[in-house]
C-alpha cells in the first residue's frame, strides 16, 4: 500500500511542482506568438547579455586556476586534515550570501586597506576605486562561487590513484609531464563538473553586480530583475530568461561536445 | 685557487639548491594557506564588523569596539520578525522538501516506471537553472492566478520546489548503496512490508534524511535570488539585508550572520569529528 501511495503521490505531486518551474511562457494577457519580445529584448540589452556571459567566464576561469592547486593540494597532502580543510573550504557557504557579499563592499570600500595599499604601491591611481568596477564584480562573482569549484576538483582528484603517477614516473615521465598526462586528465570530470556548476549561477547572477558594481557593469540578471520587479515589464523580462537560459544550454552544449559527453554524464551523476 | 674556489662555491650553491628545493616543496603549501587566508577573510570581516560601533549610518569604517550591537541585536525594525519567517520557511520547507524527495528517491531507485527517465531530468533541471529564472518563473505562474497572495504561502511552495531537487539527490546517493538482501532478509522472517520498511529500510537511510534535511535547510534560509521574485511584501532575513544595504546595513546584520556562521560551523565540526573518531574506532 505504501509503494502504491508512493508511485501515485510522487509523480503526481512531481506534474505540480514542475508545472510551477515552467511557467515560464507568459506572453502578456494573451498568447500571441509575440516574438517580437524577444527581438526587442536582444536589440536593447545584448550588451548587458555579453557582459553576463564575459564576467561568469572570466570568474569561472580565474576559480579554476585559482582552486585547482589547493584542491590538488588537500587530495595530496591533506592527510587526515582532509576533513577539517575541506570544512574551511566551505565555510563561506555558512554565511549569509548577501552578507558575504556586503563583507566585500566593507573590503573594497573607498576607504579600506585593499584600496589604499594599491594607491600607495601605485597600482591605483590616488583616485582610484575598486569598488563599482567590473574588476569588483569578478572578483565578487569568483569568490562566492568558488567552493562550487573547488569541491568537485578535489572529489576527483582525490580519486586519482597516486599510483598511477608514481607509475608514470617509472616510465620516466618527469613531474610535469606525469602531471599533464596523468593527472590532469584524471581530473577533467573535477574540472568539467565545477566549471558547469561555477558558470551557470554566475551568468544568472546580479547581486555581485548590484552591490559591488555600477550600472556600467550590470548583467542580465539585474536587468531581468529590475523589468520584473521594478517596471512590470513581464513579457520582456521572461523572453530575456528563456534568453539567457537558451544562452546557457547553447554553452553547455558546446563545450559538451568540446569536452566530450561522457566526462559531462559521469560528473554530472 | 679555481680548486678553492670551486669548492667554497659548493656549499653556497648546496643551501640556494636546499633553499630552492624548499620552496619548490613548500609552494604549494604556501599557496593553500593564501587561498584559505582569503577564502576566510570576508568571514572575519563580518565577524569583527559586528563589534563595530559605527559612528553613522555606514558600517564600512572600523570605529570601536562594542558589545551592544549582540546586546541589542533586535534593536533595527523588522530585523527579528525577518529572522522569524526565515526560520518558520526554513523549518517546513525542509520538512516538506525531504519528506517528498525522500519518497521520490525511493520510487525512483526501487521502481521502473515509464516516466523515470523523465523524472530523473526533472530533478537535475532545477540544479541547472539559474535561480533568476527559477524565481522569474514561479512569479509569472503566481501572478497568473488571480487569488494568489504573495507572501508565506509562495516562499513556502518555492522553497520545497529548489529544495526536492537537493533532497532526491542526497538521498539517492545512499539507497544507491544500499544492500536489498537486508530487506528480503526481514521480510522472510515475516515483516509485512510497512513493518519492513519501518524496521530496516528506514533506520538504514536516516542519516541520508538527516543530510537532505540539514541542507534543505541551509539553502532555504540562505536564499534570495527567488525569494525576493516570489515574497510580496514579506520579509524574510535575506531580503531584509538586501533592503538594509541600500541604506547602510546596520551592524546587527552582521550579529545575525556571525551567528549564523558559528552555529553552522559548530555543527559540521562535530560532525568531522564525529566521522574521524568513528574511522578511528573502524
Amino acid at each position: 500500500m505504501l509503494w502504491l501511495t508512493i508511485f501515485f503521490v510522487v509523480p503526481l505531486g512531481f506534474l505540480a511542482y514542475q508545472s510551477l518551474e515552467s511557467g515560464n511562457i507568459d506572453f502578456g494577457y494573451a498568447f500571441t506568438w509575440a516574438w517580437g519580445n524577444y527581438s526587442t529584448a536582444i536589440s536593447n540589452y545584448h550588451s548587458e547579455f555579453l557582459r553576463s556571459l564575459e564576467y561568469a567566464g572570466m570568474a569561472t576561469v580565474i576559480a579554476l586556476v585559482v582552486s585547482y592547486p589547493v584542491a590538488y593540494w588537500i587530495a595530496f597532502r591533506g592527510g587526515r586534515w582532509k576533513n577539517l580543510l575541506l570544512l574551511f573550504i566551505i565555510a563561506p557557504f555558512f554565511v549569509t550570501y548577501l552578507i558575504r557579499t556586503l563583507a566585500w563592499e566593507t573590503i573594497l570600500s573607498d576607504h579600506g586597506f585593499v584600496v589604499r595599499t594599491l594607491q600607495d604601491i601605485h597600482v591605483l591611481g590616488s583616485s582610484g576605486r575598486l569598488l563599482a568596477t567590473g574588476t569588483a564584480v569578478v572578483a565578487g562573482i569568483t569568490y562566492n562561487f568558488l567552493p562550487f569549484m573547488a569541491l568537485p576538483l578535489y572529489v576527483s582528484l582525490e580519486q586519482v590513484d597516486p599510483r598511477l603517477i608514481e607509475a608514470a614516473e617509472d616510465l620516466y615521465a618527469n613531474k610535469l609531464r606525469a602531471f599533464l598526462k596523468v593527472t590532469l586528465p584524471l581530473s577533467l570530470p573535477g574540472v568539467v563538473a565545477g566549471t558547469l556548476l561555477t558558470f551557470i549561477p554566475a551568468a544568472g547572477d546580479f547581486i555581485n553586480a548590484q552591490l559591488l558594481g555600477s550600472p556600467q557593469n550590470y548583467m542580465i540578471g539585474n536587468v531581468i530583475q529590475s523589468h520584473f520587479l521594478v517596471t512590470s515589464d513581464y513579457t520582456g523580462a521572461a523572453a530575456m530568461s528563456f534568453v539567457l537560459m537558451a544562452a546557457i544550454l547553447a554553452i553547455v552544449a558546446v563545450y559538451a561536445f568540446v569536452v566530450g559527453t561522457e566526462e559531462l554524464t559521469g560528473s554530472a551523476v | 685557487m679555481s680548486a678553492v674556489a670551486v669548492q667554497s662555491s659548493r656549499p653556497r650553491r648546496g643551501v640556494l639548491a636546499s633553499a630552492w628545493a624548499f620552496v619548490k616543496r613548500h609552494v604549494l603549501t604556501v599557496y593553500s594557506i593564501l587561498f584559505f587566508a582569503y577564502l576566510l577573510l570576508p568571514i572575519a570581516v563580518v565577524v569583527l564588523f559586528s563589534f563595530n560601533n559605527p559612528p553613522g549610518k555606514f558600517n564600512y569604517v572600523w570605529h570601536s569596539f562594542t558589545w551592544n550591537n549582540w546586546r541589542y541585536w533586535n534593536g533595527v525594525p523588522g530585523i527579528q520578525s525577518a529572522i522569524v519567517l526565515s526560520l518558520e520557511i526554513a523549518l517546513v520547507a525542509s520538512l516538506v522538501a525531504t519528506a517528498l524527495g525522500t519518497m521520490i528517491a525511493l520510487a525512483l531507485v526501487r521502481y521502473r516506471f515509464r516516466t523515470r527517465a523523465t523524472t530523473n531530468i526533472l530533478i537535475f533541471l532545477p540544479l541547472s537553472t539559474p535561480e533568476i529564472v527559477l524565481g522569474a518563473s514561479l512569479l509569472t505562474l503566481f501572478l497568473h492566478f488571480a487569488f494568489v497572495q504573495f507572501g508565506y504561502w509562495t516562499i513556502l511552495i518555492a522553497h520545497v520546489m529548489f529544495c526536492i531537487s537537493f533532497a532526491v539527490v542526497t538521498v539517492k546517493a545512499r539507497l544507491i548503496g544500499f544492500d536489498r538482501h537486508l530487506e528480503e532478509a526481514a521480510m522472510d522472517l515475516g515483516a509485512n512490508e510497512l513493518k519492513t520498511f519501518q524496521k530496516v529500510t528506514l533506520p538504514l537511510i536516516t542519516p541520508a534524511i538527516l543530510a537532505a534535511f540539514l541542507l534543505c535547510f541551509a539553502i532555504s534560509i540562505d536564499d534570495f535570488v527567488v525569494t525576493y521574485f516570489v515574497a510580496g511584501s514579506s520579509v524574510t532575513f535575506p531580503v531584509y539585508v538586501w533592503g538594509a544595504a541600500r541604506i547602510g546595513a546596520p551592524a546587527q546584520v552582521n550579529v545575525i550572520g556571525t551567528a549564523i556562521f558559528v552555529i553552522a560551523i559548530t555543527l559540521a565540526l562535530a560532525n568531522v569529528l564525529l566521522q574521524s573518531r568513528r574511522a578511528k574506532g573502524a
